[in-house]
């Protein structure tokens, strides 16, 4: 191909003059597109090729709402035989005290001496294998995670095919997981609590298309659907086990504590686009939009803002806003007019109706040294502030403790947390 | 109707395009005009630890999950 073109050059430019700079022009872009896709940076552009070989070790911390969450991460991948690259993820998760909507459903003794606090644990870990053949990719996970009252396992699947000049890749995943959902008491299984079983499944569909060189642009859908595999007559286990809701009674407190009911199956469907642009002066813009419906009434949108820039040779600087809010699912109420006020029953204040404001600023920074056995190394530290404003959930804490308030007339409750990450990144 | 319609436009463009009205549509950019799109900075998901780890802290704080690049792995953490 190349060697036609350079015949086919060399008889044009001893003809006419005026033709030279046309065929010099599309001899040039072909040399250079030749020695571009020879050296694989631009064969590499969407799919159809392996991810990159690294290591990755994160630390994260979640500070808000009186939790702290905290722990390492790590992440390695290899190829194999140019075809196969395989993937290992260890992530831990240590919880320092319950939500403030799981810990206050506890009595108000417990609150106010602080003897409902608690810890625990999460494990995940995961493995994944990629293979690719010509255009096409496939790939398999498995991925469980353990709590000391929540196991599961989830399965993975997916296939992407790129086409049209690699300017388009189309993709379709399922994953299926098993949960068992437990109950503690005082930090050990509960022997009343009968284990109840969900299940799990997702459906995904991904197009992802080079609108410009410079733009990029994703969709995403997804469906999911979790259901419970062995209830009994007022079992409930897409819930937690632990919160309860509360009503309006006549005892001394003006109302009590009963267990969350929700339905046996959840529906979610959630449409996403993103898209993202090259700016000059290697930077970049990017946007999301997303959508999310449920068959508990609740809808959800989300946007965010991401802005990319090189600062100095080996310096990233990242800045992102976020925005994000969502309506109640139906059967939430943050106080109930009087027990069994209605068939499901929930005061999980992630299905109340909410709005949130997201603030992120990140750097990496790319190691000058070698380091032995590494092609590339850098260091990252990402840092986001969220803060949420709950519409109708209120701040049970401070009618606790400070008293005055009637029932259901507390005040609003908002949360402000922090999202730090360190990691360091090492491609070989 | 609509289907009808739908199968008259059909027919038309097919009709069109096999006398060579309409020419197909190629990739308008070149492997060569791709250098901007492959930098790292234009990655959805640049380090894939990370993103999984914010996208994780989010789905435990909102009632809306998915369509956002991550896989789920599944939590019980509501």
């Amino acid at each position: 191909m190349v060697q036609m073109a350079v015949q086919e050059a060399v008889v044009v430019v001893t003809n006419k003059s005026k033709k030279i700079k046309l065929v010099y022009g599309w001899l040039r872009a072909l040399v250079i597109g030749a020695a571009i896709m020879a050296s694989g940076s631009i064969v590499s552009v969407r799919a159809t090729v392996l991810p990159d070989e690294r290591v990755d070790l994160l630390g994260h911390v979640y500070d808000g709402g009186g939790i702290q969450v905290s722990g390492p991460s790590v992440l390695v991948r290899k190829n194999f035989g140019g075809v196969v690259s395989v993937s290992g993820h260890y992530y831990v998760d240590m919880v320092s005290s319950a939500s403030i909507d799981v810990q206050y459903s506890k009595s108000a003794q417990d609150l106010i001496s602080g003897a409902s606090k608690y810890s625990e644990e999460r494990l995940e870990k995961n493995i994944s294998v990629e293979y690719i053949h010509d255009r096409s990719t496939f790939n398999l996970g498995y991925t469980t995670s353990e709590e000391n009252d929540y196991n599961a396992k989830t399965y993975n699947f997916g296939v992407s095919q790129a086409f049209f000049g690699d300017l388009t890749t189309l993709s379709f995943g399922l994953g299926f997981g098993q949960d068992q959902v437990g109950k503690n008491q005082n930090g050990k299984p509960d022997p009343a609590f009968r284990v109840l079983e969900k299940d799990r499944r997702k459906y995904t569909l991904g197009l992802s298309q080079i609108i410009t060189k410079n733009l990029i642009a994703d969709l995403s859908i997804d469906a999911g659907s979790d259901h419970c595999t062995n209830p009994l007559e007022n079992d409930s286990c897409l819930n937690n086990p632990q919160r309860q809701v509360r009503y309006v009674s006549n005892s001394a407190k003006g109302f009590d504590w009963q267990a969350e009911k929700y339905p046996l199956t959840h529906n979610t469907d959630a449409i996403g686009l993103r898209a993202i642009y090259h700016l000059p002066y290697r930077a970049s813009i990017r946007a999301d939009i997303r959508r999310f419906t449920d068959n508990w009434g609740v809808e959800a949108k989300n946007a965010e803002l991401r802005y990319t820039q090189e600062v100095y040779k080996d310096v990233l600087v990242e800045v992102k806003y976020r925005v994000y809010s969502q309506t109640a699912a139906d059967f939430y109420s943050d106080l109930f007019p009087y027990r069994n006020a209605q068939d499901f029953l929930a005061r999980d204040k992630e299905l109340s109706q909410f709005s949130s404001q997201s603030i992120g600023l990140g750097v990496t920074y790319k190691m000058p040294w070698a380091i032995p056995g590494f092609d590339k190394s850098t260091a990252n530290f990402y840092w986001d502030h969220m803060k949420i404003d709950y519409d109708n959930f209120h701040d049970f804490n401070n009618f606790m403790k400070e008293g005055g308030f009637e029932e259901g007339d507390e005040n609003l409750y908002s949360l402000d947390a922090d999202v730090l990450r360190f990691y360091l990144s090492f491609w070989f | 109707m609509n289907l009808k319609r739908v199968s008259f436009g059909l027919l038309l463009l097919g009709t069109l395009s096999a006398c060579g009205y309409i020419k197909p549509i190629k990739p308008w950019v070149k492997p060569y005009e791709r250098q901007n799109i492959a930098d790292p900075i234009m990655s959805f998901s640049r380090d894939p630890i990370s993103d999984s780890y914010l996208s994780h802290v989010r789905d435990a704080r909102e009632g809306a999950s998915g369509a956002d690049g991550g896989a789920g792995g599944g939590c019980g953490c509501n």
